[in-house]
């Protein structure tokens, strides 16, 4: 993904010492991260845990409680698919047998099929438009296979 | 004894002086304002299920089982979370709320191992009693579903294991660190059925873990457990002692099975500690039973022959004969002995007094001369008593910290968690300390300011925060008008205004910042509750007790005395520091620091002893090694004191020890000093003395014989027998004859007595008819001496100093799992985490010497070298270098050299110039510098 910089440690250390005043707490650090590099890399836990001055276990706590927080760098198409309520009511199910039926493949957490990752999540926010997709960060409302298609294109 | 339970009322105390009332189960009861509606049923006498609540914590509500009925309210709150309002009427046992605690726990239990039989905690698992106490006969679910039985243990830490199987995930354990202990080494990772506790994603032995025990004590369950209590089984009774290690002076339940020591779990009514400890005092207590031990006596003609196994009586008449023969030949001076801040106040007792009415002379000294003796010297001048002002208790109150030489949360860690704690609420710190100690930036610490002051700088720079407070104009004119001596007040304001006090014309000197400096004087003044805690970092310098003047003169020009949150405090090394000065073990000084020049109380002391007591002063510790050195002084009585590892100039002291004629060494191992002895007396461990230790905070701690001892007597029988065998008859039926008399002797402890200690718990001096359960905070109303007394602090280097060929400036300290001389940390698996002693150099330094990280190096000082591994690191700045002396091995005390406290002759240890170079030799090595047989007579 050229979209995102290295996760080399200094580039971590960079981007954390960039951090706006009121965003130096431990989730937003690692959101920072993962928007920096697509995922927070490795050394992440000690260099968050220095600038911060807050213990290594409290950022390990945080980071393996957020699922959206990924320590392995993402494939080259990531897809969110919401199956909170109101997406459920207007018919994700469908949209997933579709995709299990294109790719051939059970959902599960984060399950990768070629270059395309995969994942359930619970709302996106977009209940009005449900079904509700994220690839790589951009919201498809109404989405069916045919939109998800189109959009996963896209994202390569 | 059987084992005693310390109630535990769910959730912390309230303080306010509003109370609520209400009712509870029928049951009217008054509480607090704040008070949980969990801890208001337990004062009531009621108990509401629990898992996740103990008065040690902060409520957390996750269990779900202390749910209750609350009327006029919708649903079933957590007891815990609940705070108390006036007229509630609270229901804790209903239909409801007994069905809703039984399905809980059916869920717990349906993923939780059913082997209570065979489990380590069986019987004392508050899970079991759970389920038990709501009834719990089935488990509907099965246990085929999903579950975590099959989680692993890590065991890598060596004192207790983790059994995620049986874990529970109340987070007790996470609250623990977080709360009391302030490490914040664990955490709970993942989510919902994955949560786990966990040290931050490692093993416990890697992560931040600082094996405090506090988790253990949480655990409501086996998940966290002493590997002792699993190897050896639940113990069955307790005995309430006190730890033997720091001044500190944690109180601890000892817990046996039989005979048998199976832990040691830290008091929550302990005044010192109040339910916490540290890896020392917890676990590494196993020195006490090692094989290392020596329990028969021991004597030799010289110290070239092996050493003959022998009854007590013939050590006792062997070491009576020679001890009169050398003072037949050389004199009553010739003889002398050394008390150990190790030992009980009743041990050190007899000592001084075999030593002033058998010995005929004042020739007493203890281990405190080379420790706080400035703290005595200075404090009894300023303020009028040589002790430190504050409760431990009393850094809640505080605004702000000054920590000054001093690293409490290695040396002093169960006072540097109540620290932390306060720091975490906000107070404010200021760390002056040439080396960044952990203080200065920890998770969720950083102090406001680091006065990373030059080594033997102290004074300089205390004395200009005392100038920036003088011409800014932040002196307390009314505290010093009310309570302090006006004559020598003008002096030192005039004193301390001078140009060559202000921070710019010391800051080349100090290295400090003339900034910071002022910030840091701004910070201290304006408290309004400031406090001043110090260490070793302050008095072992040649200014030691200058500068221990000059704080006090810090904190009544401010005002910072006489009430909770303020004061001068110092932090004792060993556990019975402040006892052994107390107790009459200097040798100018009776019990309660009263000179032995002074008639009264000379007379008062001969009439009750018997015997005619010299009234000038006998020899300091330097002093008889000096003398033995040139052949006037030739027996010494050592008890329980490493000399030739602890003191300095290491060299030195062994040639005054190879140059007496006899040397008598009572301690538990054959030490380093034992090596120049002719009798060896066998000690006994703290588990086996009967007596008591007084901490840092003056307090009072009973120390009880957990087992019988090992060598068939207590030591202060020992003594007695030898002090009986020179012709002065010495007897005591017990521990508590020997506090009476000490009571009756020192006005300062005139109410002390076995049986009002076994009554309160512990008191601090003084405690008299005045203060009958002793005195918590001193110089409350007036100070000791009557007027607080400034004194003129000049700033006076060091004559140790850097030079072309020892460029480097060396000070010492200790870490967090050894102590001292290990002595006895070495003989525990307190080894796992630190094992050796290691030089810390900055990497500025490093290079240009071209050394690497985890190499050899030789460390020489002009008296000389010793071999250890470097290890760079920035904790030191450029031109200073660390080390620890725990190890014999290294030995840093090699290099210490004579110099000392003026006033006090406290050695300087925390000073001495050194080079650091590459070496290929190994480790062990040491030598003895060119200048060092010339220079140790001065």
């Amino acid at each position: 993904m050229s979209a995102y910089a290295p996760g080399s440690v200094e580039a971590v250390r960079s981007t954390l010492a960039a951090l706006p005043p009121d965003e130096r707490l431990i989730l937003p650090a690692l959101q920072h991260l993962q928007e920096a590099f697509g995922y927070v890399p490795e050394g992440s836990v000690d260099a968050v845990a220095d600038e911060l001055n807050v213990a290594k276990a409290e950022v390990v706590g945080v980071l393996t409680y957020y699922h959206d927080l990924r320590e392995t760098p993402p494939p080259a198409v990531v897809v969110q698919v919401c199956v909170a309520e109101a997406c459920q009511a207007q018919g994700v199910r469908d949209l997933l047998r579709g995709i299990e039926g294109e790719y051939a493949v059970a959902v599960g957490k984060r399950t990768l099929v070629g270059d395309v990752e995969f994942d359930k999540v619970y709302c996106l926010g977009n209940c009005a438009l449900g079904p509700a997709v994220m690839v790589n960060g951009h919201l498809v409302g109404r989405c069916d296979t045919r939109r998800l298609r189109t959009a996963i294109q896209a994202a390569r | 004894m059987t084992l005693l339970h310390e109630s535990d009322y769910g959730t912390p105390a309230a303080v306010c002086d509003e109370t609520v009332r209400v009712q509870v189960d029928g049951i009217d009861v008054t509480v607090p304002k704040g008070t949980s509606v969990m801890r208001a049923a337990a004062e009531a006498g009621l108990s509401v299920p629990k898992l996740c609540a103990t008065d040690s914590l902060q409520p957390f509500g996750s269990c779900r089982l202390c749910l209750v009925e609350i009327d006029g309210r919708k649903g079933t709150p957590a007891s815990c979370t609940t705070p108390c309002e006036p007229g509630m009427v609270v229901r804790t046992q209903t239909p409801k709320v007994e069905r809703l605690r039984r399905n809980v726990m059916e869920l717990y239990i349906s993923d939780h191992p059913l082997d209570c039989l065979t489990c380590p905690a069986n019987g004392d698992c508050e899970l079991q009693d759970m389920a038990g106490v709501v009834g719990l006969r089935e488990v509907r679910y099965g246990y085929e579903g999903a579950n975590h039985l099959d989680a692993p243990t890590d065991a890598s830490n060596p004192y207790f294991s983790f059994d995620e199987s049986k874990c529970i995930v109340c987070s007790r354990c996470v609250r623990a660190c977080d709360e009391i202990q302030g490490t914040l080494a664990l955490t709970i990772v993942g989510r919902g059925f994955e949560s786990k506790v966990s040290p931050g994603g490692r093993s416990f032995f890697d992560s931040e873990c600082v094996s405090c025990g506090a988790c253990v004590q949480a655990c409501p369950t086996a998940t966290l457990e002493e590997k002792s209590v699993i190897e050896l089984g639940m113990p069955t009774r307790t005995v309430e002692t006190t730890c033997a290690y720091c001044g500190v002076g944690c109180s601890f339940k000892a817990e046996l099975r039989g005979d048998e020591l199976v832990r040691m779990v830290p008091s929550k009514s302990g005044g010192a500690n109040e339910g916490h400890s540290c890896v020392k005092g917890r676990f590494a207590w196993g020195y006490a039973t090692h094989s290392d031990r020596v329990l028969s006596p021991l004597v030799r003609d010289s110290i070239t022959e092996p050493w003959r196994e022998v009854s007590w009586e013939e050590a006792i008449a062997f070491a009576a004969r020679r001890l009169k023969e050398i003072q037949a030949a050389h004199g009553t001076d010739s003889i002398g002995g050394i008390t150990s801040s190790r030992c009980t106040n009743e041990e050190v007792f007899v000592v001084q007094k075999m030593v002033r009415a058998a010995f005929g002379n004042n020739n007493v000294d203890t281990c405190a001369r080379v420790c706080h003796s400035p703290t005595g010297y200075g404090l009894k001048t300023t303020f009028g008593t040589s002790a430190g002002t504050q409760d431990f208790k009393s850094v809640a109150a505080s605004d702000v910290i000054v920590v000054i030489g001093a690293n409490p949360t290695d040396a002093h860690p169960v006072f540097g968690s109540r620290m932390k704690r306060r720091l975490r609420q906000g107070a404010r710190l200021i760390v002056i300390d040439p080396r960044r100690i952990d203080l200065v930036r920890s998770p969720h610490i950083t102090a406001d300011y680091h006065l990373q002051l030059q080594p033997g700088t102290n004074v300089a720079v205390v004395n200009a925060i005392s100038h920036v407070i003088a011409e800014e104009g932040l002196i307390d004119d009314d505290f010093v008008a009310d309570r302090c001596d006006p004559i020598l007040y003008a002096e030192w304001r005039e004193f301390i205004a001078r140009p060559e006090n202000s921070p710019e014309a010391l800051e080349a000197i100090t290295g400090v910042p003339a900034a910071d400096i002022r910030a840091a004087a701004r910070l201290y003044a304006d408290g309004p509750n400031s406090a001043i805690y110090y260490g070793l970092g302050v008095t072992e310098h040649s200014q030691g007790s200058t500068m221990v003047m000059a704080m006090a003169n810090l904190a009544m020009a401010t005002g910072n005395i006489g009430r909770e949150g303020v004061g001068v405090n110092p932090l004792r090394g060993q556990n019975n520091v402040q006892g052994s000065c107390d107790m009459g073990s200097f040798p100018h000084e009776f019990s309660g620091y009263r000179h032995v020049s002074d008639d009264v109380v000379r007379e008062q002391f001969e009439t009750l002893w018997g015997a005619e007591l010299r009234g000038d002063p006998g020899m300091r510790i330097p002093n008889m090694f000096d003398a033995a050195v040139t052949g006037e002084f030739k027996a010494l009585f050592v008890q329980g004191e490493d000399v030739a590892q602890s003191d300095p100039n290491t060299h030195h002291v062994q040639a005054a020890l190879a140059a007496m004629e006899l040397v008598i060494v009572q301690d538990l191992f054959l030490n380093e000093t034992a090596r120049y002895a002719h009798v060896f007396l066998p000690g006994t461990s703290f588990l086996e003395k009967d007596g008591t230790f007084t901490n840092a905070e003056r307090r009072i701690n009973r120390v009880r014989p957990v087992m019988a001892s090992k060598t068939g007597k207590q030591e202060w029988e020992v003594t007695c027998d030898l002090s009986t065998a020179l012709g002065y008859p010495m007897h005591y039926d017990s521990a508590s004859q020997i506090m009476d008399e000490i009571a009756t002797l020192t006005p300062t402890f005139a109410g002390v007595s076995f049986h009002l200690l076994d009554e309160v718990g512990s008191v601090q001096w003084p405690c008299n008819a005045d203060h009958p359960l002793g005195t918590p905070v001193m110089h409350v109303d007036r100070f000791v001496r009557g007027q607080g007394a400034f004194q003129v602090t000049p700033y006076v280097p060091t004559e140790e100093r850097s030079t072309r060929r020892y460029p480097l400036l060396l000070t010492t300290g200790r870490v967090l799992s050894q102590y001292n001389v290990g002595a006895q940390t070495r003989r525990t698996a307190n080894v796992e985490w630190f094992e050796e002693d290691v030089l810390d150099i900055h990497e500025a330094d490093a290079e240009a010497r071209g050394i690497a990280d985890g190499t050899w190096v030789t460390l020489a000082s002009r008296v000389g070298s010793t071999v250890m591994r470097a290890r760079i690191c920035d904790r030191v700045p450029p031109g200073v270098v660390y080390t620890t002396f725990h190890f014999p091995s290294s030995g840093a005390n090699v290099v210490t050299t004579e110099y000392s406290d003026w006033a006090t002759n406290c050695p300087e240890y925390k000073v001495t110039a050194v080079e650091v170079s590459p070496t290929l030799r190994g480790p062990g090595e040491q030598t003895v510098g060119v200048a060092a047989g010339s220079s140790v007579a001065g």
